[in-house]
């Protein structure tokens, strides 16, 4: 008798663990890895708007989890390696610096789906993708060539990788395509995000003459020091006229919401393969803020221009293009390459007054 | 060229603040024979909670005071833990830094991405008019001024006062100031006290008038600078805003020559300020009666009565 309750109880329990793990198995967990904080109200705060978005569009199916300030390098690869381990099924590493931490992690992980942002080396299992930004800097560019009194540029810069390198030329040939004798002067911080020396480059920018501030950084600090001082500036990856209202020109917006969704339903569909993406303004992936304090006649000229890139009629980087040692690498009419030209942008053009670190 | 000069030089007195302000505390905390580690953590209390006062009450006065209040707490632990309880004064620095750093970020949660009412710069009518000497004497925002101030204070007290000859004389012999009769143990008190006010005052800088913001660990370093730059100025006031300056000029030079392009590697240039301390103080070390004549004795010995 009491063996019978006991074997009944038995199956009766484990019947019931098994009805709960296929209950919670069904949710689909997908971990975000950040280099900041979401507060950043920049680079980290837009992935965390796309984190949102498959939130609210799939939270019936799909569980969000996060890890913010993680720094590049050997953290990184705990980071990961530990939302791998806890059941995550796809895991998106939001910075350039994750690029080996996720290669080694996910050779661990196989059946873990991984993509990473902003990088450039794939494996089965390993995605990249990233936002064309460069399009938007030619529309500030233009912008900084019209406003700025001064034709001098102060471009706070983080780490000299093609992506930023990239940046700096886009902004360059749409400030030149207004006034060829535009300058610009680049400050390498050597960092996504530290308030305090963004503002210190602001400032040092600005006391040698710079009347436009612009940033690869991910903080909101340059532009307040810059607002403080009445100069102009662009926000950087999402919209930040709630820390300039009367400073800040357009912000590019990185809209990762779409594509997250995408991948994430791919995921769960079983439709999922690697690759890279590299969407700019024509696929929604990069917006522009709206166009504040300047005339209607520039806000209209960054419009069309805008306009012209979404449609894909203008390419920024469309030739000629010199570089700073004065050869041609575009011809006349021609585009750059995506690969490998833009890829691995690791030259400056013609105009930047600046020797690219190694 | 006198206009960037000019800029240079303001900026450089910004960038100087925090450290003079950490460091005045720090000098008069080792004056009285207590070695504090701690300053990086005490100053990221008080940048966060300074940051917190403001955003809550709108008035960044009150966060200032604050900051000043959570550092001066931060370090009475500390006191506590060293003078009272007689644990090493090394480890327990060290302890309250890693505690800081975490105790800061902890809070500081809430407050990333917010942002305050910077405090402004104040414009005197006609001497901040002057042609040069106008903004390079009266155009710095209040706790420029302040930070000098407090450290002519403290060099007067500890020359001039008599309960600043006693300061000394605890951190140059415990034994004997006991003797004596003076009570050791709350001047220390007293002393790490005015060290962790001055240091949260640092941060609190950092956060409410350097950039209207908080971040994790934003005194990146700032608080080990110094205390490098107390031992770096042997113990002497003047030469701490010699210093202070020295390394807020050396941060903001290396931006400025960047952005100069003169084509010195950026990533040298970032070294910059923290090789200019080892030299410095290897340069320094050298002397080793001066170093004796200024330091006190019984820097990072316990006190105990009975002795």
């Amino acid at each position: 008798m009491r063996k019978t309750i006991r074997l009944a109880a038995l199956a009766l329990a484990s019947a019931m663990t098994l009805a709960a793990g296929t209950v919670s198995a069904d949710k689909l967990k997908v971990g975000f890895i950040y280099i900041g904080p979401p507060g950043d109200h920049g680079w980290t705060y837009a992935h965390d708007q796309g984190r949102l978005m498959i939130d609210n569009m799939l939270g019936d199916h799909v569980e969000t989890t996060f890890v913010e300030g993680v720094p590049e390098g050997p953290d990184a690869e705990r980071a990961i390696a530990k939302l791998a381990e806890t059941g995550h099924k796809l895991i998106f590493t939001t910075s350039f610096g994750y690029m080996e931490p996720t290669l080694k992690v996910a050779k661990r992980f196989p059946d873990v789906k991984f993509e990473h942002a902003t990088g450039y080396k794939q494996a089965d299992n390993v995605a990249t993708y990233s936002a064309r930004f460069y399009e938007g800097r030619y529309v500030q560019g233009q912008i900084a060539a019209k406003i700025s009194k001064s034709g001098i540029i102060g471009y706070i810069a983080s780490f000299p990788i093609p992506e930023v390198v990239r940046g700096i030329n886009a902004f360059m040939l749409g400030a030149q395509s207004i006034n060829p004798d535009m300058k610009v002067k680049v400050v390498w911080v050597y960092t996504w995000f530290d308030p305090p020396k963004e503002a210190d480059a602001a400032k040092v920018l600005m006391d040698q003459g710079a009347d436009i501030i612009t940033q690869h950084t991910d903080s909101t600090a340059a532009l307040q020091a810059a607002a403080e001082r009445g100069i102009y500036a662009f926000g950087q990856a999402s919209d930040m006229i709630q820390f300039a209202q009367d400073t800040q020109l357009t912000a590019i917006l990185d809209n990762w919401g779409p594509y997250y969704v995408k991948r994430t339903v791919d995921v769960l569909m079983g439709a999922w393969s690697s690759g890279d993406t590299w969407h700019g303004m024509g696929p929604g992936m990069v917006g522009m803020a709206p166009y504040t304090n300047m005339p209607s006649d520039i806000a209209m000229m960054a419009r069309a221009t805008a306009e012209s890139i979404r449609t894909g009629a203008f390419h920024p980087f469309t030739g000629p293009i010199y570089n700073q040692a004065g050869e041609l690498v575009v011809k006349a009419g021609e585009v750059a390459a995506d690969f490998p030209m833009l890829a691995t942008m690791n030259f400056y053009v013609q105009g930047v007054d600046d020797k690219l670190p190694e | 060229m006198t206009e960037l000069i000019i800029a240079s030089i303001m900026t450089m007195m910004t960038a100087a603040t925090p450290l003079v302000f950490a460091a005045t505390g720090e000098l008069v905390c080792e004056k009285s024979g207590v070695l504090n580690l701690g300053v990086e953590g005490m100053m990221l209390i008080g940048a966060v909670f300074g940051f917190a006062a403001t955003a809550i009450t709108g008035n960044a006065v009150l966060g200032l005071a604050a900051g000043g209040a959570c550092g001066l707490a931060a370090a009475l632990i500390f006191a506590v833990l060293t003078l009272t309880l007689l644990s090493n004064q090394v480890a327990t620095g060290l302890a309250l830094t890693i505690f800081g750093t975490g105790l800061s970020a902890l809070v500081g949660l809430d407050y990333v991405g917010d942002t305050i009412d910077q405090i402004r710069r104040v414009h005197i009518p006609v001497l901040g008019d002057l042609p040069v000497v106008g903004r390079l004497l009266f155009g710095h925002d209040p706790l420029v001024y302040l930070g000098i101030a407090m450290l002519a204070l403290t060099g007067w007290f500890l020359a001039r006062t008599r309960w600043g000859m006693i300061l000394r004389a605890v951190g140059d012999s415990d034994i004997s100031a006991h003797a004596i009769g003076y009570p050791v143990i709350a001047i220390r008190y007293g002393a790490v006290a005015f060290g962790g006010a001055m240091a949260g005052l640092g941060g609190a800088y950092l956060s409410l008038v350097y950039t209207p913001l908080w971040a994790e660990n934003m005194t990146a370093g700032r608080g080990w600078i110094a205390l490098a730059l107390v031992v770096f100025a042997n113990w002497r006031p003047g030469r701490v805003l010699l210093g202070a300056v020295l390394f807020g000029g050396i941060t903001i030079l290396q931006l400025n020559a960047q952005a100069a392009g003169l084509g010195i590697p950026a990533a040298f240039m970032s070294m910059l300020p923290y090789i200019a301390t080892i030299v410095v103080l290897v340069f320094i070390s050298r002397d080793a009666i001066r170093i004796r004549l200024n330091a006190p004795a019984c820097l990072g010995r316990p006190f105990r009565a009975d002795r």
